[in-house]
């Protein structure tokens, strides 16, 4: 389990990173908490890392009108203590002490999280249910890609080579909205057996198939679980058959149905 | 030094007053956490290379033809080897042992020669400046596989369509019937039988630091000197011997520190012995530091059982008898040198083994498969017999409608029953059943949990509680391996030496896998010897310094090496005394030793400062007595022989909330009473317990090595595999019986594998406990969101 030889580059200006990842065996390193173990279990070997941490102004939370925009270097760690996370994006706040230990909650961002797109994660269901909009750049323009279009499949985004996730915008939950994150992991901080982020009427699966799984449902509960049971798929894991993980996203979608937690 | 607040020691305890039963801080614990811990992987040598290993891809495969010479050409590697090259360095070994009769199991090479017998055999070996330089060549070697049918299943593999090795006619490692007569009348006769088939998953012994090696061989001495992350330095000395031809004092085993071990490391593994013979053939240091992926596929599994068990009882709930048949799968060989016949053979030596019935059958058949070995892990057998037997007996106090306190307390063996023999043919010197039952109950309390279960129900909320009580193998005599051939020592020894200040070194076989032995070892020599705690300083785990024994393994540590350590260090003082004597001009009946200083025995007057007796009688001895020499240097062993072993006992208790939607089981709160005699150090004891209560209910509940069809280990990685985390773990409240053996002054029983021995029965028992108004039961280890589930008709 060592990685293979590489090079290292650490960019201090994204001209500069992009510049770097022009090279089509260059990766970007964010906290490394994904990207570094597939390097030494060898699953992956790319010729150079592009440790984009060093980059400024990616690692800012800033409040604007209607959006709480989030730069992509910004930790896990953070957002748990970022009291204008926990205000105006409380679904976000919800799900991130889900995400992994606190060691890799320390090293770990955002932008990692949602570039590397594992279905099982926490934050691109959040995205999805948030409706939130990714602003991607690579070194002659800046794109925004709506969270349902950047999730393209199994570890597949909408990101193109030489392009970086630079920041995410959730929007400003609303005193109505409802937000309530629920999953089930047999230990705290593993990936989830099945989760649910739900937001008002958007209800979104994670580890449900090969990217965050969206559902509308409104008012009756009785019409959504048939909805759900018609609709998902969930692929088996190691420990929980397809029907074992139906029957799971079928009792979180009970639980939060009847959680009364509003945003704020 | 805090004194303990548990009691100290149990009265008419043979042993010094002194720091014995207080919970003195081990030594090493600060210097561990500093990071000035000394592993095997922080050691560098002149020279050193490093091995990796080229690991079948299948369970069971022919090698057609290796090809190495991609690999080779690459810069930075010294040498990639075959199976036949390196058996030219040393000899292969069978893994049985003559008291386990009609035991088998094929030569087994240091890196399989023709044929790879499982998914993680190594079948080549790459030597390398690095350890990534080696693991770039491996990716360059090509091997052509024949792939042969392979046997996953143990059922499979004892149906015997397919055999797994040419030589022999079926697939059976081991097979051992035990029969007291009378059992079919028994059942005949009962009013009630019960009936059950248990499954327990194969999981491993996940330790922190992974087994490493560092070989390091000089030709000019023929002498090899070996760093291991390892339990029993003296019997991998013979081992190294005797298959690297070297004769047996020119091979140097040195344990520094070991990052755990549970059982895991005091096995022979075949690239550990490549590791040695690559170092004799290169005349240089190899270094092999397994990688986690490679430890779970190559380090020993365990458990993997199918078990089934019947009991039979009157309506009163008296047990007559019990009835067991017990499958294990134990991969292609049988591990060397203590085979891998042990466990079961422990399940039918214990099972049942708390009770007072007298009629017993077992058959226990032990069969080859083509995934990883196993062998001994912490509480070899015990999590087995123990759940099975506890399993059985909450059903059959169910089906008679009686309270399973209560029956237990009806079966339990006698306190005052003792020395018993078992029906198994074990014998118990000294129990203490209904003492632990009483103080358990009284500990959890237990009819207000009952009454609180009852309400919760009410409400939608299933809790349940179970028991198990169980009965453990600790220091063993010569007849657990000894007698049957292996060359692995019964006995133990200490050295200790009073230094020229008066400080005192002690020198044990016994060796620290993170313990706290080498605390324990400091707490009895201080009081044996007289003085205080600081002037100790303890080595252990080097074959070329302390004296010969066993090491650590099946709860020996303290009841044995400590029990050596406590001889030597009295001889020591009786020594001492003698000096003093001689200086002081006094009969040495009239002195003691008390706080460092020789004392009158009478009056506690001070008469002479250690320091100033070790000036004297190593720098002056021209002042003493012509015709005296001091002795300030004493050796004294120890083993158990009076019983095949000290057998203790305990129960635990478990109380679990299950989720019935969701099929998670919360755990709330567990209990363990132990009774391991002498209390030596309670907060070490405690931990003891609990850290093998938390890997009991890794068993219960999370871990399981998981392989395909086609023999696969599909989860051999710590995301996947599941070990059990503080975060899911309940409180583990702890309490104690203590019934010093008489074997010994010390009066210590082993506590190691306590908690690993009863919790998995435990925990089962509290979850069927809380399904049972749901009519659903689950017998299939672990017990997995999705097993419950199932068995509750949910999915
Ligand atoms: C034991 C363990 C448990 C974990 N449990 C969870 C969990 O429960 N839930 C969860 O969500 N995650 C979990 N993780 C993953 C963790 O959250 C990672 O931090 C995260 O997935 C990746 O973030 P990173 O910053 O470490 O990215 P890296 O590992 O550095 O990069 C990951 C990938 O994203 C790319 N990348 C990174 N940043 C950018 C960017 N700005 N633009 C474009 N591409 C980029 C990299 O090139 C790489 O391909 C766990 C990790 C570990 C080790």
């Amino acid at each position: 389990m060592k990685a293979p030889a590489f090079a290292y580059a650490k960019p201090s200006s994204l001209a500069a990173a992009f510049d770097l990842l022009a090279n089509p065996d260059a990766k970007a390193l964010a906290g490394g908490q994904s990207l570094i173990p597939s390097l030494n279990m060898r699953l992956s070997s790319p010729e150079l890392l592009v440790d984009i941490t060093g980059l400024p102004g990616l690692a800012e939370i800033k409040v604007l009108d209607d959006v709480v925009r989030i730069g992509a270097l910004v930790t896990h760690a953070r957002l748990e203590q970022s009291p204008e996370i926990k205000k105006h994006v409380p679904l976000l706040a919800q799900a991130v002490p889900h995400v992994a230990h606190a060691a890799i909650r320390n090293r770990g961002t955002i932008g990692g999280s949602l570039a590397l797109a594992d279905p099982a994660a926490e934050y691109p269901a959040c995205a999805v249910a948030l409706d939130a909009v990714f602003i991607i750049k690579n070194k002659t323009a800046e794109r925004r890609v709506k969270a349902e279009q950047f999730f393209k499949g199994l570890f597949e985004t909408d990101l193109k080579p030489g392009e970086l996730l630079i920041a995410v915008e959730f929007p400003i939950a609303a005193k109505s909205d409802r937000a309530v994150f629920l999953e089930l992991t047999r230990r705290h901080g593993d990936y989830a057996i099945i989760g649910l982020a739900m937001h008002n009427e958007r209800f979104v699966f994670l580890g449900a198939g090969d990217r965050p799984k969206l559902f509308l449902f409104q008012k009756d509960l009785q019409k959504a679980k048939e909805g759900l049971k018609a609709g998902l798929n969930p692929p088996a894991d190691l420990y929980n058959s397809s029907a074992t993980k139906r029957h799971l996203a079928g009792v979180l979608l009970e639980r939060a149905w009847n959680t009364n937690t509003t945003s704020r | 030094m805090g004194k303990a607040e548990l009691p100290l020691h149990a009265p008419g305890t043979k042993v010094d007053r002194g720091y014995i039963g207080q919970s003195v801080p081990r030594p090493n614990a600060k210097r561990l956490l500093q990071g000035r811990g000394t592993y095997v992987d922080d050691l560098k040598l002149p020279r050193l290379a490093h091995v990796v290993f080229y690991r079948s891809p299948h369970a069971h495969a022919k090698i057609k033809r290796l090809e190495f010479s991609a690999a080779l050409k690459l810069t930075g590697v010294i040498g990639v080897f075959s199976g036949k090259d390196v058996a030219e360095y040393c000899t292969p070994w069978v893994g049985v042992l003559a008291h386990l009769k009609g035991i088998k199991s094929p030569p087994q090479h240091a890196v399989a020669i023709d044929r790879a017998c499982w998914q993680g055999e190594a079948v080549a070996a790459v030597v390398a400046e690095t350890r990534a330089r080696a693991e770039d060549a491996l990716a360059l070697i090509e091997v052509e596989w024949e792939e042969l049918p392979a046997v996953i299943d143990m059922e499979d593999s004892l149906a015997g369509k397919k055999i797994i090795h040419n030589e022999f006619s079926d697939n059976i490692c081991f097979r051992r019937e035990h029969d007291t007569g009378g059992v079919d009348e028994a059942f005949a006769a009962a009013d009630v039988v019960v009936e059950e088939t248990f499954d327990f998953g194969r999981h491993t012994g996940v330790c922190l630091e992974m087994r490493s090696i560092l070989a390091d061989y000089n030709a000019a001495e023929h002498s090899l000197t070996v760093y291991h992350s390892t339990q029993a330095p003296h019997m991998m000395q013979d081992i190294f011997s005797r298959h690297l031809g070297i004769p047996e004092a020119s091979v140097r085993v040195i344990a520094r520190d070991v990052g755990g071990s549970f059982g895991i490391k005091v096995h022979v593994y075949p690239d550990e012995m490549a590791t040695a013979a690559l170092s004799v053939m290169l005349r240089r240091p190899v270094k092999f530091v397994a990688d986690r992926l490679e430890s779970f596929a190559t380090d020993i599994h365990a458990r993997e059982h199918k078990a089934k068990v019947r009991l039979a009882c009157t309506k009163a709930g008296e047990i007559l008898a019990f009835d067991l048949d017990d499958l294990t799968g134990i991969g292609p060989y049988s591990v060397y040198p203590r085979t891998s016949g042990i466990e079961g053979n422990q399940v039918v030596n214990l099972t049942g083994g708390p009770y007072k019935h007298q009629k017993y059958r077992a058959k226990l058949n032990v069969v080859f498969t083509n995934k990883n070995v196993t062998c001994q892990y912490r509480a070899v057998g015990h999590p087995i017999a123990v759940a099975l037997t506890e399993g059985i007996v909450d059903k059959a106090a169910a089906k008679i409608g009686m309270d399973p306190a209560e029956f237990r307390r009806k079966n339990l063996i006698p306190d005052d029953a003792y020395p018993y023999t078992f029906p198994s043919g074990v014998k118990f010197e000294k129990l203490s059943h209904h003492k632990c039952l009483d103080l358990l109950l009284e500990k959890m309390q237990y009819e207000q949990i009952r009454l609180e279960q009852i309400q919760l129900r009410k409400k939608g909320i299933y809790r349940g509680i179970g028991l198990a009580a169980m009965i453990e193998v600790t220091n063993p005599s010569p007849a657990f391996y000894g007698v049957g051939g292996a060359r692995i020592s019964a006995q133990d020894g200490a050295t200790l030496r009073l230094e020229p200040t008066g400080m005192v070194t002690v020198m044990c076989s016994v060796t620290e896998q993170g313990q706290g032995t080498e605390g324990i070892f400091a707490q009895i020599a201080a009081s044996a010897v007289g003085v205080s705690l600081e002037k100790i300083k303890v080595i252990t785990g080097d074959t070329g310094v302390t004296p010969y024994g066993g090491g650590t393994w099946a709860s020996r540590g303290a009841g044995i090496g400590g029990e050596a350590v406590l001889l030597s260090g009295r001889a020591l003082r009786a020594n001492i005394l003698e000096i003093a004597s001689k200086i002081l001009n006094v009969d040495k009946d009239t002195l003691d030793i008390e706080s460092n200083t020789v004392v009158s025995k009478l009056t506690q007057e001070k008469k002479l400062l250690l320091e100033e007796l070790g000036r004297v009688a190593y720098f002056r001895p021209d002042t003493l007595p012509m015709d005296f020499q001091a002795e300030l240097t004493v050796t004294r062993h120890y083993t158990p022989r009076q019983y095949g072993f000290t057998f203790t006992n305990g129960i635990q208790a478990s109380l679990v909330e299950v989720d019935t939607d969701t099929g998670f089981v919360k755990l709330l709160k567990h209990w363990c009473v132990e009774d391991s005699g002498t209390v030596i150090n309670p907060m070490l004891v405690d931990e003891q317990l609990r850290g093998g209560v938390v890997q009991g209910i890794g068993a219960a509940l999370f871990e399981e090595c998981l392989y395909s069809p086609e023999g696969q280990l599909l989860n051999g990685n710590m995301a996947d595999y599941l070990v059990p985390m503080s975060g899911e773990m309940p409180d583990i409240i702890c309490a104690h019986v203590e019934t010093p053996t008489m074997q010994s002054q010390l009066g210590a029983k082993g506590v190691g594998e306590a908690g690993t021995a009863g919790a998995p029965g435990a925990v089962m028992n509290a979850i069927n406990d809380a399904l049972a108004p749901l009519n659903a039961r689950v017998t299939a280890m672990p017990f997995t969101p999705e097993r419950i589930l199932k068995a509750l008709g949910r999915v």
